[in-house]
């Protein structure tokens, strides 16, 4: 690494030569508020005007954006001085954010994102006066159809990172900067709801939006309903959701596995019972596992792909309709896991289906819309689950209750038929779980024996495409994976083109897998500082951490070996895709889905 | 609005001819725009299929310039300059009685069809402030008492 | 024209066509030549049909090989045209109507007599003048710019040939090396003509310095100032010499393409730049190894579409990108990242068309006009509330006032002169104690406004100084790309509060308040559009605080220009009860009984257009 020497205020620090202004003072310790500046963009860069700061010579001072200006132009040996707290610099950032609030609703209190506001946190920091500016605003356009993400510009301040955010992590840009000047709005084409353009709903946009413009839509109301009208509602958590959960309660990113406190929390919030979705991620393999054995030997089409994010599930019916015949079959396993609850757990506990309410709770946005499809449901239209809260909605009903999450004990998940779980289920929650659980089931059923060693490093890591290839019997599988939808797109033309060599393909919607959703708590480095420089670059691999520690200490780390599976296949399904699990295990995708639907 | 299909074909063949040429997507919507007197949402669609640029980026630059319309103008559209040298010599004037007596605003179709009115800023024909075009046609040192003068002369030749 | 493969084919070519061209100017071989003004303005007042006219008639009286009728640039002097001109004599003719054609055809050119009504008439002599250079406003101007326009037909790649075109370009292939080329362009102090005034040179030897495999060149002709035009003009005029200024920027820094940005508005300059690469390209003057030297080089045109900010170069590269015009930030600079991330420097049109010059004479030569840190010549569009509208290319230096009263002719109808608004809306105005101010770059800049591209709008006392701030922040609003918040809120504010005033609500708060603002968007803006958006207020507060006050505290328009401080009311006594005003009012608001009832203003429906005032023959109407 080349470095430079820059003048911050007097004091002089060696940086990184690659790095601009307001990079390099953070890696030293200066914290300059910024609203567009997110790490490794370049859409929209240097547009909110808040991070300005001075650089001087001899002949005076003039104002640049820190996120942009390379530090290589302002070396301290010619004279160059970079001064955030000068009266120049102070009052043009306070002005700049003066001017965003002249624009902005101001609905701070009853807004979604109270406490997670860049917006509100840099108007404190700055200094803002109340009403500094005042005049006319820009025309309101906001979006309350879709499913899984609502859209209300009033609160927008044209940041661009949305936009940029849909572009390069998933290669598909639904948003864009609409109009010009003051009637400058973002939204998807001509002001449509996300429910009208093929929009993902993976809720990336909502991860990186520093204000309420784009955020989750909330259903703590309809698990309220629920309870009120006394259903028997039954909770279940993704695996992703506990390696998040402790940051919306003051815990760094990656120190807490939260599962007992969370499982705690979810019985104080009167649950009738608390499960985990590992449970119906053993399930899913199980299934997905046979129907690969069923493909590779009867002759099936491969590559066969993964088909538990519903994100990618989207994409798939939008943009690769084509290649619905390579994707599994298999519901993700939060809709097994509804779907068995309302019919083997029901039928065990005598309980009308019609009656239980269950609510997932997920790190996705998509999951929300997810829930909703006519294919997820029973054959009288039930549907497997009722309403699906994000990582972050289940912070919020926790902090409702008046619960101390730091104060609550540990306690376990109900050991109540779908109780069990083993270590395959909880690497589900990140890029590479899906497929390195499957192998070790798969394996096994090819071939008798356990996958050894249980730990298949080929398929961690955060790269873009992984690829590896595993001996079973004979055969060489070749297997994928993929996370973020622009990533997958390299691997599904190659199915287009018929060119894919692959055998198993694991695919994400999120780059990162679920532990990066579209509903799980924000990482804002502007809101917390402390959190160091380069979080942008680690939460991800913080939060796999935990998942990969979870499966480590687990007994039993193969689905096929789980007792409780292993009962319900006894008991009531009797086999990995048979009639029963077809019925209730598996779904189907629509190949002609409308891009851009006629609305009225 | 349903797009006739031989004008998604055009628009396809359009995109098709440019394609070799680096980042084509304005000169395409100036083709269409140019063809069809508008770039509706439904052929910026085919234009985001057949380019690969997305669709919300298309109808960004569509609404960023001016010379982009999303819904069909009149048949005679009139341009009434408001650069600095017509603005000075009462170009409002103009523009206001024109707005009065086809009473539309600048920017709006009158319901027949016929006139567009648009507030343009400069045409560069400064000398002959305040101008005013209809279709091309420009209309020298026009002041508001000729507006009636000039829309007539396109009216007669309708009633013909 | 057959293809030209070698410098000695170029100057075998060149020579054949400056004695083409000479003939036809001097006349040898007894023939005339009718040149007709081809630019918009002029087509605008049927300059087309006088020359079909023209043709149809000489062709009648069977004159047709002895007369030839060419379309030319544009001759400037707008507000006087469409122009004829009579070669050999030298005859020039304005204002002429296709009424007037038969005329020149039967005295002039028949008979030989000077139709002396179509002469122009001097405004302080009454003489009339038969030949242009005799014509005060030529008689300052300096053409280099503006070089064969008005002499060359603008489609004819043989006449650009024979008035010194591409003898520049030839010079740079085959006598200098890229770098002497540099040289010769730093030596000659050419700043650029689009705003900003940057070194030419230095820009492309930042170019130069990149390694790249690919570089362009780009010419901005997105004249978006309103009230602009010398870009188009040049265009329309002679595109040739702008190909060529931008093909010796190419061989300079080692760039083989080259984009044009032309405003979509200008379908004259477009159509003949067109025509202009269609022709060099069949000629070899554009493609690859020109004149067998080695050089290639393409040039392709990219539209405007109508977004004032892309004539800032970052927005414009955006643009030619297919993107929305919205600026990028600096650094890294066009010169080192530019179109599609390649080494790119952005020349207005006009620095292009000076290029060609300097090489040909040499900078010494060149730099022997202008001022000490300005140097040639500028071209400026002279407009509003001035006699002699037009085109102009002045050495820098000349004084404002020579550019009003002596090129000008001073204000029409004997009004008083107020301001000259330089440089759009980027710019600011300059008033009476300016007058003396020798234009160039830095004294502009020390009194408050800018070069800017060029455009020059005289105002007079019948304009108020807070309607035109207000006019050019409305333009700046709507222009503003919206990406930057102190541009796109900042500017809104502005406006707001402009129009609180001239509607008679402001206070002295206010002008607190846009001070502020104006501060702010000059220090926080991302790009020039934003950081000069309020050099409009910040000159028209500077020197017509006066106005600003009577606005304020009076609550009065003193230029009756602001409506919501304007009253109109009829004079009873005056009245003559004849009810012109009131069938000439659109919004029919005034009622009376002809010839029975004097007629009464309604003020609450009343949109103070001044129709009526305008109608009244008797002097009956007023305003307030």
């Amino acid at each position: 690494m080349e470095t430079i020497k820059i003048n911050i205020e007097g004091h002089i620090y060696e940086v990184d030569k690659s790095l601009t202004v307001l990079e390099a003072a953070r890696s030293v310790g200066y914290n300059i508020p910024t609203l567009c500046y997110w790490k490794g963009g370049h859409n929209s860069l240097a547009s909110c005007r808040v991070c300005l700061v001075e650089i001087a010579t001899a002949r005076g001072g003039r104002l640049f954006a820190s996120c942009v200006y390379p530090v290589a132009d302002v070396p301290a040996e010619k004279g160059f001085v970079i001064k955030i707290s000068s009266p120049m610099a102070v009052e043009a950032r306070r002005a700049s954010v003066e001017l965003l609030l002249s624009n902005h609703n101001q609905d701070c209190q009853a807004c979604v994102k109270n406490g997670h506001c860049e917006l509100y946190e840099v108007a404190s920091i700055v200094g803002a006066r109340p009403g500094a500016f005042k005049g006319s605003k820009t025309e309101v356009h906001k979006d309350e159809i879709a499913p899984g993400i609502i859209r209300d510009s009033s609160k927008c301040i044209l940041c661009g990172r949305c936009i940029e955010r849909c572009k390069e992590a998933q290669g598909i840009g639904i948003l864009g900067f609409e109009k010009r000047g003051f009637n400058t709005f973002v939204s998807p084409i001509a002001d449509r709801s996300f429910a009208h353009v093929p929009c993902i709903q993976c809720g990336q946009c909502v991860n990186v939006c520093p204000t309420g413009a784009l955020s989750e839509k909330r259903e703590i109301t309809c698990v309220d309903k629920a309870k009120a009208e006394g259903k028997f509602v039954v909770v279940q958590t993704a695996p992703a959701v506990r390696a998040a959960l402790a940051e919306e309660f003051g815990y760094k990113i990656g120190e807490l596995n939260a599962t007992g406190k969370m499982v705690a929390a979810l019985h104080r919030l009167g649950f009738d019972r608390v499960f985990d979705t590992n449970f119906a991620a053993d399930l899913t393999i199980m299934e997905e596992s046979q129907e690969l054995v069923n493909r590779i030997t009867k002759g099936g089409v491969l590559p066969q792909i993964t088909s538990c994010s519903p994100g990618w599930i989207n994409y798939l019916e939008y943009y690769y309709p084509q290649c619905i015949p390579n994707v599994s079959t298999c519901k993700s396993p939060h809709e097994m896991e509804g779907a068995i609850i309302k019919s083997y757990f029901a039928k065990a506990h005598n309980l009308d289906p019609k009656n239980i309410y269950v609510v997932s709770v997920m790190p996705c946005t998509a999951k929300k819309y997810e829930a909703k499809r006519p294919q997820n449901a029973n054959a009288e239209g039930l549907p497997d689950v009722d309403a699906v809260i994000t990582t972050r909605e289940l912070a919020a009903m926790i902090k409702r209750a008046g619960i101390v999450f730091r104060e609550l004990p540990e306690e376990e998940f109900d050991q109540d038929l779908l109780g069990q779980y083993t270590g395959a289920a909880p690497i589900f929650g990140v890029t590479g779980g899906v497929m390195e659980a499957a192998l070790r089931t798969a394996y096994h059923t090819l071939t008798g024996k356990e996958f050894g060693p249980i730990d298949f490093k080929a398929c961690r890591g955060l790269d873009a495409v992984k690829e590896a290839e595993v001996e079973i019997n004979g055969l060489k599988v070749k297997v994928a994976i993929a996370s973020g939808m622009k990533n997958a797109k390299v691997l599904l033309d190659q199915i287009k083109e018929g060119k894919s060599p692959y055998h198993f393909i694991e695919i994400m919607g999120c780059p990162g897998g679920c532990i990066n959703g579209g509903g799980q708590p924000f990482v804002k480095p502007n809101l917390k500082p402390e959190e160091g420089a380069d979080i942008l670059e680690t939460y991800r691999e913080k939060r796999a951490a935990i998942l990969y520690s979870i499966d480590e200490k687990c007994a039993i780390r193969q689905s096929h070996n789980n007792p409780d599976i292993i009962k319900v296949y006894k008991d009531y399904l009797g086999e990995p895709c048979s009639e029963l699990a077809e019925e209730l295990l598996h779904t189907t995708y629509v190949a002609n889905r409308e891009k851009y639907p006629e609305v009225k | 609005m349903k797009i006739r299909l031989e004008v998604i074909k055009d628009v396809r063949e359009i995109c098709q001819k440019h394609k070799d040429e680096p980042s084509p997507l304005i000169v395409i919507l100036e083709e269409v725009q140019e063809k069809y007197g508008y770039v509706p949402v439904e052929l910026q669609e085919v234009i985001s299929e057949e380019t690969g640029v997305p669709a919300a980026e298309i109808y960004g630059v569509v609404t960023f310039y001016s010379f982009f319309s999303l819904t069909p103008k009149g048949k005679y559209v009139i341009h009434v300059c408001l650069g600095t040298a017509c603005y000075v010599k009462n170009a409002q004037a103009v523009l206001d009685k024109m707005c009065a007596v086809l009473k539309i605003q600048p920017g709006q179709t009158t319901e027949d069809g016929l006139f567009t009115i648009e507030a343009v800023r400069c045409m560069g024909a400064c000398a002959l402030a305040t101008a005013v075009s209809v279709n091309g046609k420009v209309f020298p040192r026009v002041e508001s008492k000729d507006v009636e003068k000039i829309l007539d002369e396109f009216r007669n030749q309708e009633a013909k | 024209m057959e293809k030209i493969t070698s410098p000695e084919l170029l100057d075998q070519k060149i020579s054949e066509c400056t004695e083409k061209l000479s003939a036809k100017i001097t006349g040898k071989g007894g023939k005339r030549a009718i040149l007709v003004c081809g630019g918009t303005g002029c087509l605008a007042n049927n300059s087309k049909e006088i020359i079909e006219k023209l043709e149809a008639l000489i062709k009648e009286k069977g004159l047709s090989d002895r007369i030839s009728v060419n379309h030319v640039g544009c001759f400037g002097f707008c507000s006087q045209g469409p122009f004829v001109k009579i070669y050999p004599e030298d005859t020039l003719y304005r204002a002429v109507k296709v009424t007037d054609v038969e005329r020149i055809v039967e005295e002039d050119l028949i008979n030989g007599k000077i139709v002396e009504d179509l002469l122009y008439v001097d405004p302080q002599t009454h003489e009339k003048v038969a030949r242009m250079d005799d014509i005060n406003f030529y008689k300052k101007q300096k053409r280099i710019a503006l070089h064969g326009c008005s002499v060359i037909n603008p489609d004819l790649l043989e006449e650009s040939l024979g008035y010194d075109g591409f003898k520049a370009l030839k010079k740079v292939l085959t006598e200098m090396t890229p770098q002497e080329v540099i040289d010769e362009i730093i030596a000659s102090g050419l700043r650029g003509r689009g705003g900003g005034g940057f070194p030419t040179g230095r820009k492309w030897q930042f170019a130069a310095n990149v390694k790249s495999d690919k570089k362009y060149v780009v010419c901005n002709g997105d004249e978006g100032d309103p009230g602009a035009f010398m870009d188009r003009s040049i265009l329309e005029a002679n595109p040739f010499e702008v190909i060529e200024g931008m093909m010796i920027a190419g061989y300079a820094y080692g760039a083989n393409e080259g984009y044009f940005y032309v405003r979509a508005e200008y379908p004259i300059a477009v159509q003949r730049l067109l025509h202009a690469i269609d022709a060099m390209e069949k000629a070899g003057l554009l493609g690859d190894n020109i004149l067998g030297t080695g050089f290639s080089f393409r040039c392709h045109l990219r539209l405007g579409a109508g977004a004032f900010v892309c004539g800032e170069e970052t927005a414009l590269l955006n643009s030619i990108e297919g993107k929305r015009g919205m600026p990028r930030p600096r650094p890294p600079f066009p010169a080192v990242k530019g179109l599609w991330g390649k080494p790119t420097c952005v020349n207005n049109v006009e620095t292009l068309a000076q290029v060609g010059y300097i090489i040909r004479v040499g900078a010494a030569e060149y730099a022997k006009v202008g001022t000490a840190g300005s140097k040639g010549t500028k071209v400026f569009a002279l407009g509003g509330k001035i006699n002699n509208v037009g085109l102009v290319e002045v050495p820098m230096g000349t004084t404002l006032r020579s550019l009003i009263y002596d090129i000008g002719g001073g204000i029409p109808g004997n009004k008083k002169f107020k301001a000259i608004q330089t440089g759009g809306p980027s710019g600011g105005c300059l008033t009476e104690k300016d007058l003396d101010t020798e234009i160039d770059f830095d004294t502009l800049v020390a009194r408050g406004s800018m070069m800017g591209s060029g455009g020059a709008i005289v105002m007079d006392e019948d304009n108020c100084m807070v309607d035109v701030a207000r006019f050019y922040m409305d333009f700046i609003c709507d222009e503003s790309c919206g990406k930057c918040s102190p541009c796109r809120i900042g500017t809104k504010r502005i406006y707001e509060l402009l129009t609180e005033i001239v509607e008679g609500r402001g206070t002295m708060e206010t002008l607190d308040e846009l001070k502020e603002l104006a501060k702010i968007t000059k220090n926080n803006s991302l790009c020039a559009l934003g950081q000069t958006a309020a050099n409009p207020i910040s000159s028209t507060m500077a020197n017509f605080y006066d106005e600003y006050l009577a606005h304020i505290q009076d609550k009065k328009c003193p230029a009756h220009v602001c409506k919501s401080l304007s009253k109109y009311y009829i004079d009873p006594e005056k009245c003559k009860k004849c009810s012109a005003c009131s069938r000439a009012c659109p919004v029919s608001c005034i009622k009376g009984v002809p010839g029975k009832e004097p007629y009464v203003i309604d003020q609450s429906k009343c949109i103070k257009c001044g129709t009526c005032m305008a109608t009244c023959k008797f002097g009956a109407i007023s305003h307030e």
